[in-house]
């Protein structure tokens, strides 16, 4: 439910459009993603190599994810946006609604190897919505520092008040939250979606939450876990992988992730239908698919490539050093329990289990 | 002896701790006294008022109701009724809730309310307006509902701020006659307080002329107006020729002064050395033009600058040594003979009519309008 | 006649921008919003033909072969004109789970589908085997439902209430219960803030207004200053000060007042929002107090004592009631600010703290069900209305004053 920033965004989109419009001399296009470390990665990790191969300029802009700008801006005929990073569920719902463009997969560029791309993605990585150029997981930490004595391992661990006394620290939405109190119920990965499909399984899931409710501290933005963790306002809490890596290797944090039961994420890139330079936009999202530019975001940040190929790409932390493949979601040391967030179910049910998680923390 | 009803002993005020907006008071107004306190704007004549309401605290010194020090009585507790220069009626309260206020606040019943409400309203002639809204009113209702308000939990002391300062000329003097009334009728003690001298000489018993914190006369109007002591006074009150005049000859009450246009004969008012310098004071229509030989014990030449036929008198500017602006008035009776501008004429007056007063800095010659 | 008329046209006809601004800002939205909470043609566009099938379906079992038809080729004309979604969004409002079933329909059917069933005897049966939910009841109500232009669904809905199979209205299954709770919930915090506002700004404003001249410029300065700097600075300022780990807390666990295990939850809760609230709307209601309290003389205070009243009796008596219209302005001020807040309680409310526009903003924005979200505004707005009705009926809507 993030809410706060994106009429005024919006206003600042439009009003940078329209000056961009009115000077740009070269050509360019509008890129709009999530701001923070991980738009920093993308810029170094592919948009300065795009810009200098093409001579095509990007401009960044932020966002806060959902679809209502692109639909506002779709259904006003004023299109300011070319490239929008969403996730892999909004990516689809607003294929549907005919927001994006639809796209088609043979256009991919090859693997690294020369493969062809259905033989270079993983599986169910290609859509014909967009480009799916990185996973990202959302997994659960805590601060050594903070917490001594007996450390966490386990997803049931986190619903165990009784070892791990302490606030925990968890997304306001019921996106990811309900899988992980299946699996800190003892649900094993595949059963989860089967599960959710059925009341009781709900039922379950909010009923496990509800064993940890009076100390969860619920945050909204990304950039919040690191910090409350930092300050010892939790003693431990979810978060996105790539946060936490930073702050484990920029800040010298000593964090700690708890890969077990982590929830896998798409990060999915769309053009919009109407887009003021759809060739353009074309070429970026071509250019972001190749696997040099996927292994280049890798470098800054701890997001794992969608395609075989760029797997042998991956090398080291561009400002530190540090190894980069051991912080991968998907490497096998930390994918012994994962689960691949069901864009499908969640766009089912989206809308309902918001209305049950709100009456729920109401409650 | 009895003590006077209200007594100021040696009173000061100050409220920055350098200047004292009253200096050094010492005031006794007896019972049922009509006092004016009078002089111009920041002479603290206010300010006395104020204190004795409770509002302000002296600085030093005492003030004493009844013989009994006020000082730590707050103002609820003093039972004075206060008349504000812009009323302060309540404008949430219809007139007949701004009388019962106090009465209110003294736990009256509710009838022994209604009554002396009604007795109030009688008195300043407004029955019937009871459930109007002080919005409602005129300038002059709103300034009865006022004086109602001040009168109607009987107070043996009434205090008026300049209260017909914003009322237009006609209707406040018909205020005056009608305060006197009351006055007379319930026998209150009433301190007043105004910068206008008609005002006060119509209305007091005594008028105490205020300027700069301190009491310059405290007499009677006619005697502040025929005998004042200080030039201030004889200016403020009424109006005055002054002419500065240096003492060149005394005999008892009598002393003879020089104007520089010729020696004249004056009522010494401060007992004066030969040499001292005084400020001669000589109402104009005390003054006689081109007077009949012999009439007038002093006379001086004067040119006639200016005449103005004012109805019964003529008003004659003249020049007298270096005062241009020297009054006599000519009372329009029959064989009185009349005075162009440019004529040369004599003036004279009776010795008596001429005060010798202290010098004052301030004060140059000539009729200064307060 | 026409001498006289012809100025006093030209003279109306001075304030056409201003009812062309007032129409085009204030009336035209309202009025669609409005629209939005109770009529939706969408589906109906979407899906012209099979609804009018569906409109002679006794609503019991599943609809004719014909309806499995019309659907099939209508979803499939749909798809090749994007606007599939859509539908299925709607649709799925209604029956969680439908989307994927609508969306995936004409998928399975393939491209280039003629009028016959693929691979099946009857459309029925070439549904049915892509998904089970065609053969059930509930599926077509959806449908049907959504297809409805007119609704009361969302003003229902926005009351926790929902139209059983059988026609009738009941209430919502406990579990999904939310709006109603939420109403009360806001409507209390806007009144808790209200008087907080009420009781602090009270002596503020009075100090303001009657404090010497550079005492009260600087009193006025550091009510404003607040209020000149973003909402959001502000609010996260309380966030560093009250959090766990915060100044307030780091000061109590110094002095000794607290335990440091025992730090007190004073942020991402119920006390959050209100301290957040109160700081945020608190000039509300200082600038109406106190341009009231300015026009009340001094000399009341001391006419009501010279009258023989306790500063406690002229107070209550006399200054008080003049400062009724201030207070009224600032209560309503802030209240009706308070009620439609919701940057602050997103922030430092917690699961708690959360009021109804916070809700209407999720609809607009994240869930994009602007029905909903209109009912939702239009109850607020009713509200509101009717408290300024009551207000002007108990006080007097000419008594306020603003400055």
């Amino acid at each position: 439910m993030n809410f706060i920033h994106r009429s005024r965004i919006h206003a600042i989109a439009l009003a940078t459009a329209s000056l961009a419009g009115a000077f740009a001399t070269a050509e360019s296009i509008t890129v709009v993603s999530w701001g923070g470390s991980y738009a920093k990665a993308c810029v170094e990790g592919y948009h300065k190599a795009f810009t200098a191969e093409t001579g095509i300029e990007i401009k960044l802009e932020d966002y806060n994810g959902g679809l209502a700008e692109v639909r506002a801006q779709v259904d006003a005929g004023a299109v300011h946006w070319d490239v929008v990073d969403v996730e892999l569920a909004d990516g689809v719902r607003g294929c549907d609604e005919g927001l994006f463009k639809v796209f088609d997969p043979d256009t991919l560029p090859a693997g690294a190897d020369g493969s062809t791309p259905s033989d270079d993605y993983y599986p169910g990585a290609i859509t014909e919505c967009g480009a799916n150029t990185l996973y990202y997981s959302t997994i659960y930490a805590y601060n050594a520092e903070k917490l001594p004595g007996e450390k966490p391992t386990t997803m049931e661990d986190f619903f165990d008040m009784e070892r791990f006394p302490g606030r925990r620290g968890m997304r306001r939405s019921p996106v990811v939250n309900l899988e992980f109190a299946l699996m800190g119920d003892g649900v094993p990965v595949e059963e989860v979606y089967a599960l959710l499909d059925t009341e009781a399984g709900i039922q379950r899931a909010f009923d496990k939450l509800d064993t940890i409710k009076d100390h969860v501290v619920w945050w909204e933005a990304g950039a919040q876990p690191p910090q409350m963790l930092a300050d010892g306002e939790v003693i431990m809490s979810t978060a996105y992988n790539g946060r936490i890596f930073n702050a484990q290797v920029l800040e010298k944090q000593s964090f700690v992730i708890v890969w077990d039961g982590q929830v896998l994420d798409t990060g999915f890139l769309a053009i919009l239908e109407g887009a003021p330079n759809p060739s353009g936009a074309q070429r970026f999202v071509d250019f972001a698919a190749r696997p040099s530019s996927m292994a280049g975001v890798a470098r800054y940040i701890s997001y794992s490539p969608t395609r075989h190929s760029a797997e042998a790409l991956i090398t080291t932390h561009a400002e530190t050093g540090v190894e980069m493949r051991p912080h991968m979601p998907n490497t096998p040391e930390n994918a012994k329990r994962v689960l691949h967030n069901d864009w499908q179910w969640w766009s089912d049910n989206r809308d309902d289990m918001n209305v049950r998680f709100a009456a729920w923390l109401a409650r | 002896m009895k003590a006077p009803h209200v007594e100021y002993r040696n009173v000061r005020k100050s409220y920055d701790g350098r200047t004292l907006v009253v200096e050094d008071l010492n005031l006794a107004v007896e019972k049922g006294e009509f006092l004016t306190l009078l002089g111009p704007s920041g002479s603290g004549k206010t300010t006395c008022l104020m204190m004795l309401a409770g509002f302000e605290q002296a600085t030093s010194g005492a003030i004493l109701v009844n013989g009994e020090s006020v000082h730590d009585l707050p103002p609820d507790k003093r039972n004075i009724g206060v008349v504000f220069q812009n009323y302060a009626l309540f404008p949430h309260m219809t007139v007949g809730g701004n009388l019962a206020f106090p009465l209110e606040v003294r736990r009256l019943r509710a009838s022994e309310r209604a009554e002396r409400v009604a007795r109030a309203l009688r008195l300043v002639q407004l029955e019937g307006f009871e459930a109007r809204r002080p919005g409602e009113l005129s300038g002059g209702q709103q300034q009865r509902v006022a004086i109602a308000r001040a009168l109607v939990f009987e107070p043996e002391l009434v205090l008026m701020d300049e209260p017909l300062g914003a009322l237009d000329r006609r209707l406040r003097e018909e205020m005056q006659f009608e305060i006197r009334r009351i006055h007379r009728e319930l026998g209150v003690t009433i301190i007043y307080v105004t910068h206008d001298q008609q005002e006060a000489m119509v209305m007091s018993d005594r008028v105490a002329v205020f300027r700069n914190g301190r009491i310059e006369q405290i007499a009677t109007p006619e005697t502040l107006y025929e005998e004042p002591e200080r030039a201030f006074v004889a200016q403020f009150i009424g109006e005055n020729n002054l002419l500065g005049a240096s003492v060149t000859a005394t005999d008892g009450d009598i002393c003879d002064v020089d104007t520089g246009s010729g020696v004249v004969r004056a009522f010494d008012v401060q007992g004066s050395a030969v040499g001292d310098d005084v400020i001669l004071a000589i109402r104009p229509e005390r003054i006689g033009v081109e007077p009949d030989s012999g009439q007038y014990a002093n006379v001086l030449t004067a040119t006639a600058l200016d005449v103005v036929f004012i109805g019964d008198h003529l008003r004659v500017r003249l020049r007298v040594g270096d005062n241009e602006d020297f009054i006599a008035k000519i009372p329009n009776i029959v064989g009185h003979g009349t005075v162009l501008p440019g004529d040369n004429v004599r003036i004279g007056w009776a010795t008596l009519d001429g005060r010798a007063l202290p010098p004052d800095p301030s004060i140059s010659q000539g009729d200064i309008e307060p | 006649m026409k001498v006289g008329l012809s100025p006093r046209l030209r003279a109306a006809g001075l304030t056409v921008p201003l009812i062309a601004f007032i129409a085009v800002t204030f009336i035209a939205p309202l009025g669609t919003l409005l629209t939005r909470s109770v009529y939706d043609a969408e589906v109906a566009e979407i899906l012209p033909r099979t609804m009018a099938v569906l409109a002679d379906w006794d609503t019991s079992g599943t609809p004719s072969e014909a309806a499995y038809a019309t659907i099939a080729m209508e979803l499939l004309r749909a798809r090749d004109e994007r606007t599939l979604g859509r539908a299925a969004t709607r649709i799925n409002r209604i029956e969680s789970g439908l989307r994927s079933v609508v969306v995936k329909t004409p998928r399975r059917l393939g491209r280039d589908v003629g009028t016959e069933p693929p691979g099946a005897e009857t459309w029925r049966d070439a549904l049915v085997a892509i998904d089970e939910a065609w053969g059930e009841n509930a599926t077509w109500r959806a449908i049907r439902e959504a297809g409805q232009p007119f609704t009361s669904r969302h003003f229902l809905n926005a009351v926790d209430l929902e139209t059983r199979a059988d026609g009738s209205i009941a209430a919502m299954p406990e579990s999904r219960r939310i709006y109603v709770p939420l109403y009360l919930r806001t409507l209390w915090v806007s009144l808790g803030v209200t008087a907080l506002c009420l009781v602090i700004g009270y002596p503020i404003a009075h100090a303001i207004a009657h404090a010497g001249s550079r005492w009260s410029t600087t009193l006025l300065v550091l009510v404003l200053v607040p209020f000149w700097t973003s909402l959001l600075v502000r609010t996260t300022a309380w966030i560093v000060l009250l959090q766990n780990q915060g100044v307030v807390n780091d000061i109590l666990v110094a002095l000794g007042i607290v335990a440091d295990d025992g730090r007190l939850a004073m942020i991402y809760n119920m006390t959050g929002t209100f301290v957040a609230m109160t700081h945020v709307l608190l000039p509300f209601m200082v600038l109406p107090l106190y341009s009231v309290m300015r026009s009340i003389p001094t000399r009341h205070m001391d006419a009501a004592a010279s009258l023989g009243a306790t500063p406690m009796q002229a107070f209550r008596r006399v200054y008080w009631p003049q400062t009724l219209p201030g207070v009224g302005a600032g209560s309503l001020l802030v209240f009706i600010l308070a009620i439609g807040y919701y940057i602050t309680p997103a922030l430092v409310g917690g699961q708690s703290g959360q009021l109804i526009s916070n809700m209407i903003a999720y609809h607009m924005q994240t869930s994009l069900n602007w029905g909903l979200a209109a009912a939702l505004a239009a109850i607020l707005l009713l509200a509101v209305i009717g408290l300024y009705v009551l207000y002007d009926r108990v006080v007097g809507i000419d008594r306020m004053r603003l400055g």
